[in-house]
């Protein structure tokens, strides 16, 4: 689908920030408030706008125990759905945050999270790995995260500039 | 011992900077939101640093010809004519500089004799008059006015035309004022300048850093190229100001002239930040596509908040300052400043160190993070109801 310039604009704008003000919003886009707000209801019912989430640094968190792993799978295509039959058998799993279809030796990544690497590593072995379609799997579990989704975790640069300049 | 006598008298009748005052006054200061700077609030692209450390591992570390790596210079060209369809010939027309600073210097003294007069378009960049005196020149300041959105105009410009004048220096999009010139305000004053034979300097630092209207080069219109001096650099829109790496492209005559300054005086430009401009230029593009959406946005938002705080503010076309009206406030642009910093903590530029046209008006950089821009805008609307 084709959007205008505006709406471009907002996508941009709110993409590192789903929680700007409309009001700050709509003065940046240089519309009225009234007509953001139609466009995002718009953007939103298309399902461009998909979700407003929140990156959150888990790790600072020490009430949170959670292991993140990415597995590369290796599966048989049926015929008539390809990949798509077990995409879908695999990304109905709540534990599973994201599958994609990939070019190169495997076929899916698949990114799991659960409570502990125990709960992971039964998940791959009991559901995943038992899958019809599946081949083989590959289990790598994320040690660090130092940047996701274009956002760096560790603290940002301080402003270096210097304070008056011409 | 030194004495104050033995100084040139040149010297001796410059006057320091009025940015000098305020930088030293909010720089003993904690927790100021300066609207005062005057450079972008990103750090250069990480793959443009890559290459100047990938330059320095590969021991680029001696001087590069005068003018400037030639692979540099091509690169140069190329943007001019993808980006302005200008043509330059980059063996003979481009010359590397040290931040536009410099090629403005080396523009003015391979042109100016002693006496000649440059008019300088004011509010201006606090480089410009001094620069010209420096060379030997007088600048002949004239004032663009806030009604017109600080636009000059042909009228304007032939009023203050001597038999003396030599040039005309002009900066679009502007620093202190934002105002951006289009090509029928070019073409206009490309008549007067055909008509009293005038050299143009065009500082074009700010070229892509324009929001509204496409950028257009003075050399590009017609009959211009030949008598403009462009002036250019990194430091703006491809955020690298500390960098110090500029560059003119000019009519052969002229480069040569420049050159032959560059090479006693300067040598050449820093080696590494070269190597830097060359990956800024051939995968930067990007990035500076991203900024000037980025400062767009923020200019929108600083724009109407004066207005809606009760400074009246035009809507400047490029750049990243604002240049709002402080006349019903009664006050001078300096007490303004000082007062709003003292009280408020926020710094901005009084209008004055720019031209005594900027008086009445204050220079508030928008190149600060969202939040920091709210932040100002909360203090400053508290400032003015307290007054």
């Amino acid at each position: 689908m084709h959007l205008n310039t505006n709406e471009l604009e907002i996508l941009k704008l709110i993409e590192n920030n789903g929680r700007i003000d409309t009001a700050d919003l709509a003065k940046m886009v240089d519309v009225s408030e009234k007509d953001l707000e139609v466009t995002l209801k718009k953007l939103e019912d298309m399902k461009v706008i998909v979700r407003y989430m929140t990156i959150i640094d888990w790790a600072k968190v020490d009430e949170h125990q959670g292991v993140t792993a990415m597995i590369d799978v290796k599966v048989t295509p049926k015929r008539g759905v390809g990949f798509d039959e077990v995409a879908k058998r695999i990304y109905r799993f709540k534990e599973v945050q994201s599958v994609y279809l990939m070019s190169g030796v495997y076929d899916l990544s698949v990114t799991i999270e659960g409570k502990s690497m125990n709960e992971v590593a039964s998940f791959v072995s009991e559901k995943l790995s038992t899958l019809d379609s599946v081949i083989s799997t590959t289990t790598h579990f994320i040690l660090k995260k130092y940047k996701h989704d274009g956002i760096v975790f560790v603290q940002g640069d301080e402003d270096k500039r210097i304070v008056v300049s011409p | 011992m030194i004495k104050t006598s033995y100084l040139s008298k040149t010297v001796q009748e410059l006057q320091p900077s009025g940015i000098r005052k305020f930088f030293d006054l909010a720089a003993t200061m904690e927790g100021v939101v300066s609207l005062g700077v005057g450079e972008p609030d990103f750090v250069t692209s990480w793959s443009v640093r890559e290459a100047a450390i990938a330059s320095l591992e590969q021991g680029h570390t001696s001087y590069t010809a005068n003018a400037g790596l030639l692979e540099l210079r091509k690169e140069i060209t190329k943007y001019m004519k993808r980006s302005f369809n200008l043509e330059y010939d980059p063996y003979h027309e481009v010359v590397v500089t040290v931040g536009a600073s410099q090629a403005l210097d080396i523009a003015m003294r391979a042109i100016i004799n002693p006496g000649e007069e440059v008019i300088v378009v004011e509010p201006s960049f606090v480089a410009y008059a001094p620069l010209v005196s420096l060379a030997g020149g007088i600048p002949v300041p004239l004032a663009t006015k806030g009604e017109n959105g600080f636009k000059l105009t042909a009228k304007d410009l032939e009023a203050v035309i001597t038999p003396k004048t030599k040039a005309l220096l002009i900066c679009s999009p502007n620093n202190p004022t934002g105002t951006q010139l289009n090509k029928e305000d070019l073409l206009a004053l490309s008549h007067i300048i055909e008509k009293h034979d005038l050299v143009v300097f065009s500082d074009e630092i700010y070229a892509e850093l324009a929001y509204d209207e496409e950028f257009v080069s003075f050399a590009s219109i017609n009959g211009m190229r030949d008598r403009t001096v462009v002036i250019n650099g990194f430091s703006k829109g491809f955020a690298m100001t500390g960098w110090r790496l500029g560059f003119v492209c000019a009519p052969y005559e002229l480069a040569e002239a420049m050159l032959k300054i560059h090479q006693y005086a300067m040598m050449c430009a820093p080696t590494m930040a070269q190597y830097a401009a060359v990956e800024a230029l051939k995968n930067g593009m990007h990035d500076v596509e991203d900024m000037r959406r980025s400062y767009r946005a923020r200019r929108n938002y600083i724009v109407k908040s004066f207005n809606e705080i009760g400074l009246d503010c035009h809507v400047p076309g490029g750049a990243f300052y604002a240049f709002p009206s402080i006349k019903k406030t009664g006050m001078t642009s300096e007490k303004f400043a000082e007062r709003l910093l003292l009280e408020e903590k926020v710094a901005v530029v009084p209008g004055s160190v720019f031209g005594t046209s900027g008086e009445g008006y204050v220079r508030a950089s928008y190149a600060s993070s969202f939040e920091q821009l709210q932040e100002a805008v909360q203090r400053m609307r508290r400032f003015l109801e307290n007054l």
